[in-house]
């Protein structure tokens, strides 16, 4: 296990993927691939359903990326990802690292059947779902982890009505080796848990809270700054599962101490997706999340 | 070494001795004593490969795509609504330009459900840019599954074996079981131009735009255009590569020689029958018989339906005077769609003859002898007013 | 293997920088430091290099006195934003355009 405490001076200084790439300014994961591809290293092969990861990977014949990666279709990336790992078994490369990177809606939504079965058969790859809550890259349609109130393109008077599905809960379901979540404002906790989850043989499946600057209305500067509020706020946890428990990590994990954390109308504030969002919402969103953490203290505390 | 065995058995020894290294495994009606089998013989150690059971048939030829992208030798098979349901992925194949095999145990779609055979399922994915072969018995399930995946890997480009829901795939036949060193020899380790590999890496199926683009040392590279006639123009390069690799496995195994068509009584008949899969060895008893009562008729058993042999169309039938195609599929609102095809073949032809089209057997409608026979003869004694459309046999009216 | 002349294409990419072109001209503001204030370059120790983590385009270089590669800087102030003891100021294009032009005239 990686005992050094990872930080931005001691984290390597190469670079996996090339600049004048084709993500939004500010991107989010922008940042949580770079850093991420620096835990995992060269010795790994991606596959990559349709997102905006497909287009930041790159356009023919160009790629950004320095890794192998394989595109494919939308609701298929577990069973790829399981595909190209039985072929390395096979020609006793087992030593590669296979990680599959979706988005929201390629997870949560589309590929989640896929996804199930790759976890229920005890596959050995990296399943990264970075969560930036809609259909970003065809242009912010809802999705299965959009929450209650935001606009998006689909939900354009209203905001969506339904709220959240909790992805890494329903994957955590099926008791895979590893869950983690993550933020992308955290990048460096990011990177631990990654590799943490290589350490491990079997399913890992990390979830990363990933703020959209286009997606979600704000300034692209401020990418960091909301996701870090999402997380101290208390909205958007920071945990591990392993053997069926759950442990809060990072910055998450400090929050226990506290009595009383900052109210979240700072994070939907600072977004215009959250503008039809009424004060009933945000009161009866701002009580489930002081019932969790509640419940948090009791457990953990 | 000979056999009795079912038809799918003779495929899952075929795919055993191809050493396939991937196989995903699906479930369904008339496929699933397939990939049964070969869990048998992969538990069992008989085959060394890997064997994973997924959650359905677009997850299958997923497996099979990530699979053979990483470099190892993968197969699938599936029927009806699972090749339907996999058909994002059927194109997906294509276009990466895999060298998978597929068997399709042909059976009608549907609604209303049905188990029973027809070949809409696989003629519906012609399109899709795979190699379709179309087997007449058990034998040629064993030999052809074996030489699809040279084809396959020789033009990188993915092979369906078709072969008849229930007709051949539950029915058993005796065949002889090609010897295990001989195909070895027959078909090497598989090589892949593009393996995802960290000593090279690539990033493969990349967004294509419409225009040539230069890469990142000023060289252009095609458009998705430019990509998709390459898969057009190298599947016409698949006909003769598939006829020389049937003349080395006659060589190795002496069977085999009639790789894109078979004929039985074709020379210097005046009628010949145009078929494919189990129907056209049903047909050569009524072909015999009519030859009886002095109606000189061929039957011609088309293996390569994709790509389409239009120039050995052409020479097989143009000195006919009348082609009949029996059909167990086709394009609804339309036509036969073999019909469509053989008409569209022999359109430049200088002396055309004439053409019709019976549509039989869909969904497992018994196919009566005594149809055949009528049908195969009416067309023989008809006049010019015969009008030109599919005629459905065997309807209950 | 069988002799046949089959020129394979395929979509398959290899890496290099630019893909998108220079994405720095999509730049509305040019992130400044000023050294004076950047703790790397003012304790001459490998410290802090926060901007150079959270770039998401990787354009800022991990050294003393870090360089921004304004060729594909997209401008998203996320650097200045987070740098603790404000040594990167967002200065709007357009005036620092203006300025070049004088600079240029006088030479």
């Amino acid at each position: 296990m990686n005992k050094q405490v990872t930080n931005p001076v001691n984290l390597t200084a190469e670079e996996f993927i090339y600049p004048g790439n084709r993500a939004c300014s500010g991107c989010g994961l922008s940042t949580l691939y770079r850093i991420g591809l620096k835990a995992l290293g060269r010795d790994s092969i991606f596959v990559v359903p349709p997102s905006c990861l497909t287009v930041m990977q790159g356009l023919y014949p160009i790629a950004a990326t320095q890794i192998p990666s394989l595109n494919v279709t939308f609701a298929s990336t577990a069973a790829a990802a399981t595909g190209v790992r039985a072929a390395l078994k096979a020609r006793g490369k087992e030593n590669i690292k296979v990680v599959a990177w979706a988005g929201d809606g390629g997870t949560s939504d589309i590929g989640i059947q896929s996804l199930s079965a790759a976890i229920e058969r005890g596959e050995d790859f990296l399943y990264i779902c970075y969560d930036n809550e809609a259909y970003m890259n065809t242009g912010v349609q809802r999705s299965g982890t959009t929450p209650r109130g935001a606009y998006t393109t689909n939900t354009p008077i209203k905001g969506k009505i339904q709220k959240n599905k909790d992805l890494p809960t329903i994957m955590a379901a099926h008791n895979p080796t590893y869950v983690a979540t993550c933020s992308a404002a955290y990048p460096l906790d990011f990177h631990n848990k990654i590799l943490k989850a290589i350490s491990l043989k079997g399913m890992k499946y990390i979830h990363i809270h990933t703020p959209c600057p286009s997606g979600w209305g704000m300034e692209e500067r401020l990418s960091i700054t909301v996701g870090k509020m999402a997380v101290n706020a208390g909205l958007f946890d920071l945990y591990e599962v392993e053997n069926g428990k759950k442990t809060l990590s990072g910055p998450s994990a400090k929050l226990l101490k506290r009595e009383t954390l900052p109210r979240i109308d700072e994070y939907l504030k600072a977004q215009s997706r959250f503008r039809m969002l009424t004060e009933e919402h945000v009161t009866e969103l701002q009580a489930e999340i002081d019932a969790k953490w509640e419940k948090y203290r009791q457990e953990m505390g | 070494m000979k056999k009795i065995e079912s038809g799918n058995v003779a495929a899952a020894l075929g795919v055993k001795l191809a050493k396939v290294q991937v196989v995903a495994a699906y479930p369904i009606t008339p496929q699933t004593p397939l990939t049964e089998k070969l869990s048998e013989l992969i538990e069992g150690d008989e085959l060394k490969a890997e064997y994973i059971t997924v959650e359905s048939e677009h997850s299958a030829l997923a497996v099979c795509i990530g699979a053979a992208s990483a470099g190892a030798r993968a197969f699938t098979a599936t029927s009806a609504n699972g090749l339907l349901y996999m058909s994002e992925q059927v194109h997906w194949a294509a276009g990466a330009r895999l060298p998978l095999v597929m068997c399709v145990v042909n059976r009608g779609v549907g609604a209303p459900w049905t188990v029973w055979n027809d070949h809409q399922d696989s003629i519906s994915q012609r399109d899709a840019g795979w190699i379709q072969i179309y087997v007449n018995d058990h034998q040629e399930i064993i030999d052809t599954v074996i030489k699809a995946f040279r084809l396959a890997e020789a033009v990188s480009i993915p092979v369906m074996v078709c072969y008849d829901g229930y007709y051949l795939s539950h029915t058993y036949m005796p065949f002889d079981v090609p010897d295990e060193q001989k195909v070895d020899t027959f078909l090497p380790e598989y090589q892949y131009k593009h393996t995802l590999d960290p000593q090279n890496p690539e990033n493969l199926n990349t967004v294509t735009m419409p225009f040539a683009r230069p890469d990142r040392d000023g060289v252009t590279q095609p458009g998705y255009m430019d990509i998709r006639h390459n898969l057009h123009e190298e599947l016409g390069t698949a006909i003769p590569v598939f006829e020389q690799i049937d003349a080395a496995y006659k060589e190795a195994f002496g069977r085999g020689g009639k790789p894109i068509m078979s004929d039985y009584r074709c020379e210097g008949a005046d009628y010949i029958v145009v078929s494919m899969g189990s129907l056209a060895n049903r047909i050569k008893d009524v072909v015999d018989e009519l030859n009886d009562e002095g109606v000189k008729v061929g039957v011609l058993s088309l293996h390569l339906y994709r790509p389409f042999p239009r120039e050995q169309i052409i020479a097989a039938l143009e000195n006919a005077k009348g082609v009949i195609v029996i059909e167990k599929a086709l394009s609804y609102g339309n036509e036969g769609a073999l019909f469509g095809d053989i008409k569209a073949a022999l359109y430049p032809c200088e002396k055309r003859p004439f053409v019709h089209n019976y549509i039989i057997g869909l969904g497992g409608r018994e196919i009566k002898q005594a149809d055949l026979y009528d049908s195969i003869k009416a067309s023989c004694t008809a006049s010019e007013n015969f009008e030109d459309v599919s005629r459905w046999i065997g309807l209950n009216r | 293997m069988d002799e046949f002349k089959c020129e394979i294409k395929t979509s398959n990419s290899k890496s290099g920088p630019g893909d998108a072109g220079r994405t720095g001209s999509w730049r509305v503001e040019r992130p400044v430091i000023d050294l004076s204030k950047c703790t790397p370059a003012k304790r001459q120790k490998d410290s802090c290099y926060l901007c150079w983590l959270y770039c998401p385009d990787g354009v800022i270089s991990k050294e003393l006195e870090p360089k921004i590669d304004l060729e594909y800087c997209k401008g998203c102030g996320i650097c200045a934003q987070e740098c603790p003891t404000g040594a990167i100021k967002m200065v709007e294009e357009t005036s620092l355009i203006e300025e070049e032009r004088k600079n240029d005239e006088k030479n």
